[in-house]
């Protein structure tokens, strides 16, 4: 009798904008929507963005098979205090960005190295010790990943990354 | 005119302005400030329930069987977690329900108080949404769009935690309409392209199949009425799923039964062979799909459906249409106008060879009375009283989906989407509320009824004539059925034992107890129930190892359905076992 074993399908990666009602328990709901139904985050922002803190932009990377990607717009929109949806890597070309503080510790010729490759990277020490800096970086997030990347060799300490926010390109408002 | 009043009183005003009849309930201490509330108010009646799913799932018997929402009002903690159960279930098989839950007061929520629970963090995803009520002048409100919610778009449950301290603070009450929030408007109407093209893909159908739903039901007896005259136009045969039957009647010459797991030859074969499969209010459920990369491989897909996630999650259609099914039934009829469909002769006539394997036939049985048989003699001397029916889950339930049959909608109450066992009881309690001169069956298995026995009580507390008929077979019979099918015949744990004297239970709570040993007495016993005024258990004992057939097995396509007489292997593969 044949052994049975999990079978896994390509995935892709999205990144979804979500608008909702800034009321108690929103952020649960959609993050427990993730779990209950088995989705990926990947990274999950939220900050309020109306003058009188009505509203809320949620930005979801997530990753999965294109029917996972379609059903997760389709339970997120069926939530009552979700207004909009947009899956801007389906809605074309977008910005995306995030921010990155990154502890690097050294001495002579890597510490160095680590403030001229921050330069190139356009990252800014924000904390400067005699054997330490904290850079900030912001960007898409590969430059993010090889900036890491690099400073991995160099004597990395710590990352934190916010997440990524995202917006389509031109006039249009997603 | 505007005045102070207690958050307790707000929502018992706004229940009212609702057109609330009943409110199924428990007290509790989060929730004395309401129960006091409702103390000598006369325009609700409070159905006191014996145990909190009870509740839930008689509010489900009587939304299912009125149209209407049904109200629960539980406490906190315990109260609140009891009520989960039924809330599922009308989550999966789409109830409207507003469910009210006392919590501790707003000082003391997160500090592990007594009764203390999460009750929106737990019931976050069995609801369609929910609230936790902060302040008293929020609450007529949020009871208004509550309710809203619960029953437009596609119905669902929909909880309100209310915090003891809030049921008591004051607040100004508005007698007008309340100021609900404009945020929910799900969308109804088919955009007119789709509506001409699905009006051309089965105006060009060759072998057309209507496989339709609970989504039917839910949208009201006009959609039952549009879908019959849409039928009758195109002459496509129809199938339905366990939630959806009463939508078209079962007499019809085009009636296929249900379909899925435990449907029939004639409605499995239809959709497996079909060029055209127009689906309305049903979501291609796993019990109703089989295995998903044979299911009706030569098909084209039309799926009507006022959910969006409900299109493509597991069939991908060719033609989504996303709104309401009266609404679009309705469309599609108008763009039909005096078309003629195709000539479907051949169609009908491969689907009658189909139903020459009699797929629901079973062997006589000189010894004891074959299950299938007794629902066929209940059938049979109830038909003329056109009664509701509700079932518990498991064997007997899909007996009764086979043999009972159904010709108008909201007459048939059963748990579907999460099969919940105890649902058939209180949900019949409901319904015979909702439908004071109906006669109300629940067709239970000797296993189920005990989930929710207590509610025989509440049933003799409110003279409720209820009749629950029990097929006994001493087995929780499904899952001996499955285990006899997938696992060589181990019942490991599925014998019912030590089985209450149903009479005699029967007559402890006041309710006629009937016992049917034998076929002779069968019709007998039947119509004894029927004649009695008041609550009948019949204690019906049945053939113990009949198995349900037809059967597509797990993990198996619509071709490949077991039927009586079939040689049974007793064991599956791994990956078969798997699924559910």
């Amino acid at each position: 009798m044949e052994m049975m074993h999990i079978k896994h399908e390509a995935e892709e990666r999205h990144v979804l904008t979500v608008t909702v009602d800034n009321e108690a328990g929103i952020l649960a709901k959609i993050a427990g929507l993730f779990t209950a139904r088995g989705y990926n985050i990947d990274s999950l922002t939220v900050a309020d963005i109306t003058e009188n803190h009505a509203v809320s932009r949620i930005t979801i990377v997530t990753h999965g098979p294109p029917s996972q990607i379609d059903q997760i717009h389709a339970q997120l929109e069926r939530l009552v205090p979700v207004h909009k949806v947009v899956d801007l890597t389906e809605a074309g070309p977008f910005v995306q960005r995030e921010l990155a503080l990154i502890k690097v510790a050294g001495a002579g010729e890597k510490r160095v190295e680590a403030l001229r490759i921050a330069d190139v990277f356009r990252a800014k020490p924000v904390d400067t010790t005699t054997e330490s800096f904290i850079f900030e970086l912001t960007g898409a997030p590969d430059k993010i990943d090889t900036f890491v990347a690099i400073m991995r060799e160099l004597g990395l300490v710590e990352v934190g990354r916010t997440g990524v926010v995202g917006m389509i390109r031109g006039t249009k408002e997603a | 005119m505007s005045e102070e009043r207690s958050g307790a009183n707000i929502l018992v005003e706004s229940l009212v302005k609702q057109g609330v009849e009943f409110v199924f309930g428990y007290p509790g201490g989060a929730v004395l400030p309401i129960y006091d509330a409702l103390f000598g108010d006369e325009r609700l009646r409070h159905i006191l329930v014996r145990h909190e799913a009870g509740a839930a799932h008689a509010a489900e018997g009587y939304a299912r069987s009125t149209g209407k929402p049904g109200v629960v009002l539980v406490t906190s903690g315990p109260g609140a977690t009891n009520a989960v159960t039924g809330i599922a279930d009308a989550f999966l098989d789409s109830i409207p329900l507003v469910v009210i839950t006392g919590q501790v007061p707003t000082a003391l929520i997160g500090s592990d108080a007594f009764q203390e629970a999460d009750t929106v963090g737990i019931s976050r995803h069995c609801t369609k949404h929910n609230y936790l009520v902060k302040d008293p002048a929020d609450l007529a409100a949020v009871v208004d769009e509550a309710f809203q919610i619960a029953t437009t778009g596609r119905p669902g449950p929909v909880l309100i935690d209310i915090p003891k301290d809030v049921q008591i603070a004051m607040a100004t009450w508005h007698d007008g309409p309340a100021q609900r929030r404009q945020r929910y408007a799900p969308r109804t109407r088919g955009e007119i392209e789709e509506i001409e093209d699905a009006v051309a893909m089965i105006a060009a159908a060759r072998a057309p199949v209507f496989y339709t739903g609970g989504g039917v039901i839910n949208s009201g007896p006009q959609a039952t009425a549009l879908l019959r005259e849409l039928q009758a136009k195109t002459g496509a045969p129809v199938t339905s799923t366990l939630m959806g039957l009463g939508a078209f009647p079962a007499d019809s010459r085009d009636w296929l039964g249900m379909l899925g797991m435990h449907g029939t030859y004639e409605a499995n074969m239809a959709m497996n062979q079909s060029d055209l499969i127009i689906c309305v209010g049903a979501r291609f459920d796993d019990r109703v799909t089989g295995r998903l990369d044979a299911f009706a491989p030569n098909s084209k897909k039309i799926h009507i459906d006022i959910d969006r996630s409900s299109i493509n999650k597991t069939v991908r259609v060719d033609l989504p249409i996303i709104g309401d099914c009266a609404q679009v039934l309705e469309q599609i009829l108008e763009v039909w106008g005096d078309r003629k469909p195709q000539d479907l002769t051949a169609w009908k006539d491969r689907i009658d060879t189909w139903r020459q394997k009699k797929s629901l036939s079973f062997p006589d049985n000189r010894d004891a009375i074959m299950p299938q048989l007794a629902i066929q003699r209940l059938f049979a001397l109830t038909k003329p009283m056109d009664p509701i029916i509700s079932t518990e889950v498991g064997q007997h339930q899909m007996w009764a989906a086979q043999h009972f049959h159904f010709f108008s909608p909201n007459k048939w109450l059963t748990s579907g989407g999460l099969g919940t066992m105890g649902y058939g009881l209180p949900a019949a309690i409901g319904a015979q509320l909702g439908n004071p001169n109906s006669l109300v069956i629940d067709i239970a298995g000797d296993a189920s009824i005990q989930m929710n026995i207590q509610e025989l009580g509440t049933a003799t507390q409110y003279r409720l004539p209820v009749k629950v008929f029990i097929l006994n077979n001493e087995w929780m019979g499904m899952v001996r059925q499955w285990q006899e099918l997938t696992y060589e015949s181990r019942y490991s744990n599925s014998y019912s034992d030590s089985l209450p004297d149903f009479v005699k239970l029967a007559e402890a709570y006041g309710w006629k107890g009937i016992r049917i040993e034998n076929e002779s007495e069968l019709d007998a016993g039947i119509q004894a129930m029927i004649d009695y005024p008041g609550p009948v258990i019949v204690d019906c004992l049945v053939a113990k190892e009949s198995n349900c057939f037809p059967m597509i097995p797990s993990g198996a396509s619509h071709t490949e359905m077991i039927l009586y007489g079939d040689t049974v292997a007793g064991t599956m593969d791994d990956e078969a076992k798997a699924l559910v």
